[in-house]
This record gives structure tokens, sequence and C-alpha cells, in this order.
């Protein structure tokens, strides 16, 4: 009774956010409100048993992911009223995008079946003497392993692409080298002088280098 | 009438009955903690730099966080203008609740948690990733430069560190196989981690203390750059919620070295029993060495502070934790779940 109050509300909450997600006109409310979402999506992995899945995603996606998405929304100067302009003129196609979705959608729907053991199995997800964590990870680790494998590879490859896109050799940059300024010692950089009186000091080339 | 109350508790009302009082039983305690902690590191940082520290309010001064209290709530409230008005007041209630919320699953003696799920340490590592957040909403919202920029340095920092954190808990939980907090304790009996891990146990404290914002790598207020960071806006109340914000991390993070590392509430010496008390000193002692720090280290530089994140405890922590793994694979000794 409780859960399904709970569920219903934060279900309620989730399709609300969403919803302003889209409709809201300020770009920082609507990353604010895809949070929420991804908070309340949360809520109900663990409303359904599966702890392990609503944590991993509120680390993943709102501690690290929708971070960064902020960060960058913030840092924009979006111009709204510029982006709405063409509105008027490309509902048409807009719509016409959703209704073919929407379309294709409907189709997979309508013809899904299920195996005829899986609705017995869905009711009994994890073994009763194991936590849901460990299930989860016997499931990986062993039968899934090439697929769990591969899509740590796609998440390398994506990495080591972001990379490449954005890493550039600074020539000029000012890099400290640590190592180099703790080797240094008193008698490489400084040598005491008794200059003349009217005469001055005049350093050689090879010292000047030096520094 | 006992019969009644335990027949009464055991009902659906009851239970909820049971949690709110439990929750008041652990808040009450938590929030004076965060009021004297103010007390305490200015003492503490009184007596390391040769000064008395508060000692005019009340005996010994310990009346001082009252008077600071309803100094801060006689004070006017100021939302600039300009500011987002609804994130403005929103920030600073998030970022105690979210410190305050976390408590509920820290074990304070052998089955005390509030609430003793599976996931634990998990729920932990959520909450304190959600901190970030009320940091963000406050620099944005209050339509500030200078609190901008302390949002975005204290944003960056926060998850640059929080990634060195996960990896030092993930090598602790390959030690237990359970992400229990409860169980992360018992599986201290014979040996507290803090001696085996020793090396991340330095990281984890060090993280923390880049991760609560504190001194050596309170760059998010450097005062000398940028006034206070990311709250020179606040006034009052609010400002007083993200300062008791602060103080109850790191209580929270002192709790939390004490059960990864230092062996929640077991006794540390063989005769003596285990108990509140024994945690309370453990997370004293680690509240103590996040003062004394404060009163000794000067401030890192922003690329230094990066250099350590990123250079220096990322490739540590990913190596030992794979080291971890394969020993105690080779050695047979990696528990079973």
């Amino acid at each position: 009774m409780i859960v399904n109050l709970a569920f219903y509300f934060f279900s309620f909450i989730l399709l609300a956010s969403a919803v302003m997600v889209v409709t809201s006109r300020n770009p920082v409310h609507a990353v604010l409100f895809l949070i929420l979402a991804f908070v309340n999506a949360a809520v109900l992995f663990l409303l359904a048993g599966a702890e392990f899945l609503a944590f991993i995603l509120a680390i993943v996606y709102v501690g690290a992911v929708a971070v960064l998405f902020l960060f960058v929304v913030m840092m924009l100067d979006v111009d709204f009223a510029a982006l709405k302009e063409g509105f008027q003129r490309y509902a048409p196609v807009g719509a016409l995008v959703a209704l073919v979705l929407f379309g294709e959608l409907f189709l997979v729907v309508s013809g899904w079946s299920t195996l005829a053991g899986a609705p017995a199995a869905r009711l009994y997800p994890t073994p009763d003497n194991l936590t849901n964590t460990a299930a989860l990870g016997n499931l990986i680790y062993t039968s899934y392993l090439p697929l769990f494998q591969l899509s740590g590879m796609v998440l390398l490859v994506a990495m080591i692409g972001a990379i490449v896109l954005t890493h550039r050799d600074r020539k000029r940059s000012l890099h400290q080298k640590l190592s180099a300024q703790h080797a240094r010692t008193p008698e490489q950089t400084l040598r005491l002088v008794r200059p003349e009186l009217g005469a001055g000091v005049s350093v050689p080339a090879s010292e000047k280098e030096a520094t | 009438m006992i019969a009644t109350l335990q027949a009464f508790f055991q009902t659906d009302l009851g239970i909820v009955v049971l949690t709110l009082l439990e929750a008041l039983a652990l808040l009450v305690p938590l929030l004076i903690g965060v009021a004297y902690l103010t007390w305490f590191e200015r003492k503490v940082m009184g007596a390391i730099q040769l000064r008395k520290g508060p000692n005019v309010v009340g005996p010994f001064g310990l009346a001082q966080p009252f008077a600071d209290a309803i100094k801060m709530l006689f004070k006017e409230t100021i939302t600039p203008t300009g500011a987002d008005r609804v994130l403005f007041t929103l920030a600073p209630m998030l970022t105690f609740g979210l410190a305050i919320v976390a408590w509920a699953v820290i074990p304070v003696n052998n089955h005390w948690g509030i609430a003793n799920i599976n996931v634990g340490i998990l729920y932990l590592f959520a909450v304190s990733s959600l901190g970030v957040y009320g940091i963000i909403i406050a620099g944005w919202a209050s339509n500030s430069k200078y609190a901008f920029l302390g949002a975005l340095r204290s944003a960056a920092q926060m998850v640059s560190y929080e990634v060195s954190m996960g990896f030092v808990i993930v090598t602790v939980l390959v030690c237990v196989g359970s992400l229990n907090l409860n169980d992360i304790v018992l599986a201290q009996r014979h040996i507290w981690f803090a001696i085996p891990l020793f090396p991340l146990f330095v990281i984890f404290f060090i993280s923390g203390l880049a991760e609560t914002n504190r001194a050596p790598f309170d760059l998010a207020e450097g005062e000398s750059e940028i006034v206070a960071g990311f709250f020179v806006e606040y006034s009052a109340m609010s400002f007083a919620l993200f300062f008791l914000g602060e103080y109850a991390n790191m209580i929270l993070i002192s709790a939390m070295t004490t059960v990864l590392f230092l062996g929640g509430w077991l006794s540390p010496v063989p005769f003596l029993p285990g108990g509140v008390l024994w945690f309370l000193l453990k997370v004293l002692l680690c509240l103590f060495v996040f003062v004394w720090v404060r009163a000794t280290l000067p401030r890192l530089r922003y690329d230094q502070l990066m250099a350590l994140g990123w250079k220096v405890f990322l490739p540590i922590t990913l190596v030992y934790l794979v080291a971890v793994a394969g020993v105690l694979e080779y050695l047979g000794w990696l528990p079973n779940a």
C-alpha cells in the first residue's frame, strides 16, 4: 500500500520534471529538472528492489555526468529568443519526425512477445541467499563477460577519442618541472660577487641561459 | 504497558514513529556536535597559535556557538538583485540537508545505524557526490562573478577528488566482500584497515580534506583572490547553513574514515568492550587532525591541487586496487560474498 503510493508519487514527480526539462525557458533550470528526474528514476529503481542500480544511477549520472552538463550550460550564453525564432516554420517537420517515431514505437510494442518462462522468472529477480549486488556481479562476470568487456572497450575508445580531440600540444605553455626545481643547488644558481665601484658586473652569456 | 508499546512498534505506524525517534536521537547530538565543532576548532587553533580562543561567553567560552547562532538569526537576509530567488534560497538548504541525510546509514555501534542497508557505502558515496550541487547552484544563483568562479573551482575540485576516493572505497570493499557498513566494521575485528592499507588511509583522508573544501584545499573560498568564493553573497541564516554544512561534512568524512579504516566502534584495547564511546573518540581524533592541518599548512596553488588529484592520487589508488585484488586472489584470501 505505502509502496504503491510511493511509486505513484515518485513517478508523478519524474514525469512532471521530465516535462519541465523540455518546457523551461531557462536552460539551467532545465538541467536541474533533468537531475531531479534522474534522482526520481533512482528512487523508482530502489522501490523495484534494484538498490545497486539505483545508487549507481545516482553516482554516475547525477554525481558526475550532470555536473559537467550543468557546467557547460552555465558557461554558455545562449540567446533563446534567437533559438525560438524559427519555431513556427520548423514545427511541421518536427511533428512529422515525432509521428514516425511514435509509429515505430507502436509497431514494436504491439508486436512484443515474451518467453514462456519470463514472467515467472521476473517475480524472483535475485536468488534468495544473495544480495542484489552479488547477483548482478555473478551474472556480469560469468555469463555476460564478453559483452561486459566489449562495453568497457567502447568506453575506452570514447575516452581516447575525447583526449585526442581536446589535446593540443601547446608549444609555449609554461610548465613547472618540479623535479628540476628540487634538484637545483645553490651553487648552480647563486654566485656571490664583489663588484668594483662604478664597473658593475657583466654576466657571461652561458650563465644567462642557465636560468 | 511495555507489552503494548512493543506491540505498537510492530505495526506500520509504530515503525514510522520508531524511525523518527531514532533519527531524532542521532540528529540532536549531531547538531550539538556541529555547533561545538566550531568552538573546538577555534580553541585548538588558538592553542596552536598561542592564543586563548573564545573565552568570554560562558565558562571557557562554551556558550560561544549559541551567541554566534543568535547573532546569525537576527541579521538581515539579503538577496542580491538579479539573483535567481528560488535557487538562491534552495542552495544552502540542499548543502546542509545532504550533510545531515548521509548519517542515516552510519553505524555508531553494532547494528545501531538507522538504516542498515546492503549498499550503505554506495549510499554515502552518492550523497556526498550530490553535495557539489549546493555549491554550483549557490554560485550560479548569486549572479556574481566571484561566487561563480568559486563555485566552478570547488566543483572541479570535488569531482576530481571523488574519483580517487571511489577507488579507495573499492579497495576496502575488495577486502570486505560486502557493501554494508556494519559488515565493513565487523571485518576489521582482527586488524583495522588503516594498518594493511595505510597509504590508502592517508589518501582517503587527504581527499576528504579536498572534498569538504577545507584547508589546505580551501581554494573555493580563497579570500585573497575571490573574496569568499561561492557564498560571498550570502548573509545571516543562509550563510550560517553553508557554514554548518561544511562542519557537518567534516564530521561525516571523519565518521567515514572511522568506519572504513579505524574499526568503527571496535575497541583498540583487547579486554575492553567496543561501543559508541570508541566511535566518538575516533571521530574526534580525525576532527582534531582536520583542525591541526588547517592551522599548519599553507593553501595549495590551483594547478598543484589538480595535479595532486589526477596525477598522483588517481594512479596510486588505481594500481593499489589492482595489487590488493591480485594479492588477495593469489593467497586465496578473497572473501566470499
